[in-house]
């Protein structure tokens, strides 16, 4: 990364002609930069802003803070001669701070071991090492269906009243560094209330993660503008742990949704043509700039990876923050209100969910040889179980062909038992095992996604165990039609008990 | 908006018959060197350009005075770093600049150099398996200058000065060469002969020419009248190369993917474009296409999407191997990555960069792919590029003139006799991925594509979400070409082929108004008729529609594969109606020995196709006779298939039924 121009001198200007929402607009500086970061002085009260038009005679300023009382003519402008910079460091950990990085808990502001822009520069993309070090979250919807590897950025999809926080703290209170190496986590509130961030902070206390993570708050009291600074912030951080330090940094952002609306704010104020539904045009590349920095970079020992929470306007996936939000992340994690309503937690419905770079992170020395198989059988009997619910919702049940009712059937109980693990923690083997014990239940004829061999591994191992990194010797085994009834019904009822725990 | 003045001027002075090191030499001096165009071009502008100062710069562009010389899509330098933009709009003595690089720290006063030179691409070997950004500089030469986050104002030539070739000429001195001539040629890859041609604005007698090894930089020949002759050339990007004649599309690009190359085949030298939503595979499938799909030549252009994405295929494609050549697909591909979080206006750029090294390619007489990921990202920095302009908006804030940009962009596809001789016959295959907001397609993006493509793939998220890969919605989808390539599919695969297509999709037809009903009444109150017609279609799709680019031995199809899938449903479905009629009952009969082995036939390697084949095909005739029943009919029918010229039941089994069978990124791909 580079270090711009070392200590630029301040220049003092007073030119303010004209005010309008968070806007400057003054004349007279000298050689403004665009992006550059300014202090607004004006009636005892100073304020932080930044060049975001820098002409020849007219210099426009955004203002970060609420610019109400602002007296034109009584403003004086510090052009600092660099744009914005906050201090990084591993000193940071363990603190709370704000949107732009001032200390939030009453200690001294963190010397830090370096200044960065909050604008981060664009990785290299010939420098980038395709993600693929399986991260276990505990969550069988995630890891068996969606699993999440280091350096992706995989959002959670919540909807109003949905516990997409609550995920998410699962996530981060699960998900461990294996093999005891360096971990961080991030947490940026951006326009959540003091009240949702404190219950998220909560699930930390005791659990060390308080002094292993850094939290950057931008609440629904503080000036919008700063909304838009706090993920970057955090990021420049974030960046530093996991490429200089050499640490795996787990970043939530919530809620990118009002991330999204104080763009929108600031948009409209610049007067700005909205494009669909308001949002600025440009909030797709807006976004990829915050997205594209979760990533691993060759030859260096972290990651980052970002789990971004997005409330979904009227649980519309097709609103324009979800959208463009799951046009640049990889993979998203949708949560349904149906099943929030069943009581299931997390309330994940797999079917629009999707974790692009699963296939990196597993397979054999990963998860387990057949984990896509497995995946893959579960999603088509599920889709086919939750067609066929709506179905017997027109025709009643007796309606549906036998293969039908029987998908059915396990998209209940997968919902309840896969799904619905509550708080509990399971390890990929028991999340493994368990789905495999639900598509035991069905007939071999309804499960052509699975391949012979592993069938064959499957019974070899008396059925009681993972394929784990199982070898298939000899693949001569081939079983046609697999309609194999009685044994198979039992092992499954008594497998019924057997729901790990963690 | 017009371009065509200043750039057709441009490159018809000599100043483009530069070498391949030319336009990069552009780039590559130092923002306080001189104005860097002197190097290869007459620098009429730099006098009055020395002057050149911004007066404004907001986003990504910058507003300089005086810029009276300058001519529109001129490259320039901003600002102290000697930032890349090119003029876009002149108004007087203003102009304004469009600046690829990010442009925070810009400030007024800053210097403004013209290069004298359109935005070119750098034309000449070794662009084959070379990364470079939407502007042409390599991304691994730029880490190298920078590290691994991309600074502003960082240069590198496109094609490395310091690489040296193997030069075997073409022509003699005393011969007469006009532009598009094959003045020689070198080897690029080993097999992969790269010709060297002329350019295209360039004729002569040949005075001097050398042979064997020469430096990338060298003239390796002088005309009579002085000019001389490099192994590669610069080109304006925004500038169609010219071709002596165009061809109809009578042969098909064949893909690999059963959905494309049987119900929806795209002519060689076609165009397709690719819509869907977030998630529903545009990707997958630009880069299957671009590992397996039968092309020389492939131009990957990752516009606007994520860096992840690349970093997969510089993972994956250098191991992956092309059995037509033996090479690694990398060594047929070109990268031209603009990731999301790059500067916009560079991503603007990119698809007609990747475009201009398809047409240079396509001179040499080769079938070039093209695949751009997505242009909905390019149409997007266009309208970013618009609204600063404050140009009036059209469509959802899109410039008016979108659709005839794109218009312009897709005619540059075709199957065409390149210019110059000997004649050669080449193809740029477009397939352009698309990004409709909220996954619909009424949007102007879309819509503007609609109106020039020759096929379209339609993905759906519906099908998306319940795994049905590809998510092609074959309701919406369609081709052009069906007709114009009806008679190749006959010769190579047979008379029956454009009946077997026309009877899977009724087949598809009917299931989809069966399933209507069946929503209203139940499948229990259907006829068994139709019941059989919804089991056979889903066989249907999940068979010879469906397709996971992860399995080693699926994710490419070869054409008999293909329609083997196709001929045995139809057969599995006229022999259950024949059983029907003959006075069976449906729910008697036990299809599930022949549908497990049309799913084996499917999970098969090439090699086994055709023993997997019979097999089904001995599962269906043995319906409804008192054959035994289930394991042992198949194996039974399987060990009878493999006659001595086939393979052995021992060959047949291991790879295509083992898990842990070789995955693309450490084995060996077929095509
Ligand atoms: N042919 C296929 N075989 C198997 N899986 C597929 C296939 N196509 C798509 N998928 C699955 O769908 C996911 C999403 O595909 P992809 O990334 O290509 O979507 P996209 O349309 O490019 O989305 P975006 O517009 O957000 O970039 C993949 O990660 C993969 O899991
Ligand atoms: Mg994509």
């Amino acid at each position: 990364m580079s270090h711009h121009d070392v200590h630029p001198l301040p220049r003092i200007y007073r030119g303010v002609f004209a005010a309008a929402g968070p806007l400057l607009y003054l004349t007279g500086v000298r050689r403004a930069k665009l992006g550059e970061w300014v202090s607004v002085r004006s009636v005892g009260q100073t304020r932080r802003g930044q060049v975001i038009d820098a002409g020849e005679e007219v210099t426009v300023i955004q203002v970060l803070e609420e610019t109400l009382g602002l007296r034109p003519g009584e403003t004086e402008v510090v052009m600092s001669g660099t744009t914005a910079r906050v201090v990084v460091g591993r000193e940071l950990l363990g603190r709370i701070l704000s949107g732009t990085g001032a200390p939030l808990d009453g200690l001294p502001a963190p010397v830090g071991e370096d200044l960065r822009p909050i604008w981060g520069e664009p990785l290299n993309p010939a420098r980038r090492t395709r993600p693929g070090d399986f991260v276990e979250t505990g969550v069988s919807a995630i890891d068996g269906m969606n699993t999440l590897v280091r350096g992706q950025k995989l959002p959670v999809f919540s909807g109003p009243g949905l516990p997409g926080l609550q995920l998410a703290a699962e996530i981060v209170e699960k998900a461990r560094a294996p093999r005891g190496e360096p971990f961080a986590v991030i947490f940026v509130g951006v326009g959540i209330t003091a009240r949702e961030t404190q219950l998220f902070l909560d699930r930390f206390k005791g659990s060390g993660a308080s002094e292993w993570g850094v939290v950057y708050l931008s609440e629904a009291r503080d000036p919008t503008i700063e909304r838009l600074l706090a993920p970057r912030v955090a990021l420049a951080e974030a960046e530093f742990l996991a490429f200089d330090a050499g640490m795996h940094v787990l970043v939530v952002i919530a809620d990118m949704t009002y991330y999204c609306e104080a763009l929108r704010e600031i948009a409209t104020a610049r007067e700005e043509i909205p494009g669909r539904r308001g949002y600025p045009g440009y909030m797709y590349t807006d976004l990829a700039g915050i997205f594209e920095r979760a990533g691993v970079v060759q030859g260096r020992e972290g990651s980052l990876t970002q789990i971004p929470i997005v409330t979904m306007p009227d649980n519309d996936i097709t609103h324009p923050i979800p959208d463009l939000t799951g046009y640049i992340t990889e993979g998203q994690l949708v949560l349904s209100g149906d099943l929030h309503r069943k009581g299931v937690f997390p309330p994940v419905d797999v079917l629009p969910s999707l974790s692009r770079l699963m296939n990196a992170g597993i397979g054999p020395g990963k998860t387990a040889p057949e984990h896509r198989e497995w995946a893959n059988q579960l999603y088509a009997v599920y889709a086919r179980g939750r067609e066929a619910r709506m179905m017997a919702a027109v025709v009643g049940e007796s309606g549906l062909g036998d293969p039908d009712r029987r998908a059915m059937d396990f998209a209940d109980r997968f919902e309840r038992e896969f799904i619905g693990q509550g708080r509990a923690r399971r390890d990929i083997a028991a999340t493994l095992e368990l789905g495999w014990r639900l598509l035991e239940r069905l007939p071999r004829e309804d499960l052509l996604r699975i391949s012979d061999a592993t069938w064959a591994v499957r019974d070899t191992a008396g059925g009681d165990a993972t394929v784990r990194d199982a070898t298939v010797g000899d693949a001569t085994v081939r079983d046609a039609t697999g309609r194999d009834g009685a044994g198979r019904d039992e092992a499954a009822r008594s497998a019924e008990g057997t729901e790990a725990s963690p | 908006m017009s371009r065509d003045r200043d750039t057709a001027a441009d490159a018809a002075s000599p100043a483009d018959a530069v070498p391949a090191r030319g336009a990069a030499a552009t780039k590559a001096s130092a923002p306080s060197e001189p104005p860097p165009a002197t190097s290869i071009a007459p620098p009429p502008a730099t006098s009055a350009a020395c002057a050149a100062r911004l007066i404004r710069i907001t986003g990504s562009l910058a507003v300089a005075r005086p810029l009276r010389e300058a001519a529109l899509y001129e490259l320039a330098r901003v600002g102290e770093q000697g930032l890349l933009g090119e003029v876009i709009r002149l108004d007087g003595d203003v102009g304004t600049i469009q600046v690829y690089e990010d442009t925070s720290g810009l400030a007024a006063g800053e210097p403004v150099a013209l290069t004298g030179s359109a935005l070119t691409a750098a034309l000449g070997p070794g662009l084959l398996g070379s990364i470079v950004d939407g502007v042409g500089r390599p991304l691994s030469r730029l880490a190298q200058e920078s590290g691994d986050f991309l600074r502003a104002g960082l240069t590198a030539p496109t094609l490395d000065p310091s690489a040296s070739w193997v030069f075997s000429p073409g022509v003699a001195p005393g011969d007469l060469v006009e532009g598009g001539d094959v003045l020689g040629e070198v080897e690029e890859r080993s097999g992969f002969t790269h010709r060297i041609l002329i350019p295209p604005d360039v004729g002569g007698r040949i005075a001097e020419i050398s042979e064997g090894e020469v430096s990338a930089d060298a003239v390796v020949a002088v005309l009579e009248d002085g000019t001389p002759l490099y192994l590669g050339h610069a080109w304006p990007v925004r500038q169609p190369r010219p071709v002596s004649r165009r061809l109809p599309s009578d042969r098909p690009f064949v893909t690999g993917q059963r959905v494309f190359d049987f119900l929806f085949p795209v002519a060689e030298g076609g165009t397709v474009a690719v819509p869907g939503g977030f998630g529903t595979g545009k990707t997958v499938i630009e880069q299957t296409l671009a590992k397996y799909a039968a092309a020389d030549v492939v131009v990957y252009v990752g516009c606007g999407e994520r860096g992840n994405e690349m970093a997969e295929v510089l993972n994956e494609f250098p191991s992956l191997i092309d059995p037509r050549t033996g090479l690694s697909i990398m060594d047929r591909t070109i990268l031209v990555v603009n990731t999301s979080n790059m500067p916009v206006a560079a991503r603007e750029a990119s698809v007609y960069l990747g475009m201009t090294y398809a047409e240079y390619y396509r001179d040499m007489g080769y079938g070039v792919a093209l695949m751009a990921d997505s242009l909905s990202r390019w149409a997007e920095a266009l309208r970013e590029l618009s609204s600063r302009l404050q140009e009036m908006p059209g469509e959802e804030g899109y410039p008016t003139y979108l659709g005839n940009r794109m218009g312009a962009f897709y005619e540059r596809a075709g199957r065409v006799i390149a210019a110059g001789r000997p004649e050669r016959t080449g193809a740029v295959t477009f397939i352009g991925a698309i990004s409709p907001p909220g996954g619909d397609f009424s949007e102007p993006v879309t819509q503007a594509a609609l109106r020039v493509i020759g096929g379209l793939w339609a993905l759906d998220a519906g099908l998306a979400h319940q795994r049905q890969f590809p998510a092609v919605d074959w309701e919406v989808s369609y081709s052009l070409y069906m007709d114009a390539l009806a008679p190749w599919f006959v010769e190579r695969c047979g008379a029956d082929w454009p009946e077997l297509r026309a009877a899977v999709l009724e087949l598809l037809q009917r299931d989809r108004e069966l399933r209507d009903i069946a929503g209203l009444v139940g499948v229990e109150a259907l006829q068994d008729t139709d019941r059989v017609v919804l089991d056979v279609a889903a066989l249907v799709r999940e068979t010879l529609l469906g397709q996971s680019a992860y399995d080693p031995n699926d994710a490419v199809s070869p054409l008999e594969k293909t329609k083997a899938l196709a001929a045995l449903s139809l057969s599995l479905h006229r022999t259950i109606l024949r059983l029907l009629e003959e006075g069976a009952a449906y729910e008697e009969l036990d299809i599930a020995a022949a549908r497990h082995a049309l799913f084996s036939l499917r999970n098969s390697g090439s090699a086994d196709v055709e023993a997997r084949a019979l097999n089904v095909e001995r599962l269906i005739a043995a319906l409804g006779t008192k054959e035994p029943e289930g394991e042992g009919a198949e194996v039974a029918a399987l060990e009878e298939a493999a006659t001595p010229e086939s393979p052995t039941p021992e060959s047949l089994a291991p790879e295509s039924l083992a898990p842990e069978s070789p995955t693309p990124e450490d084995g060996e791909a077929e095509v």
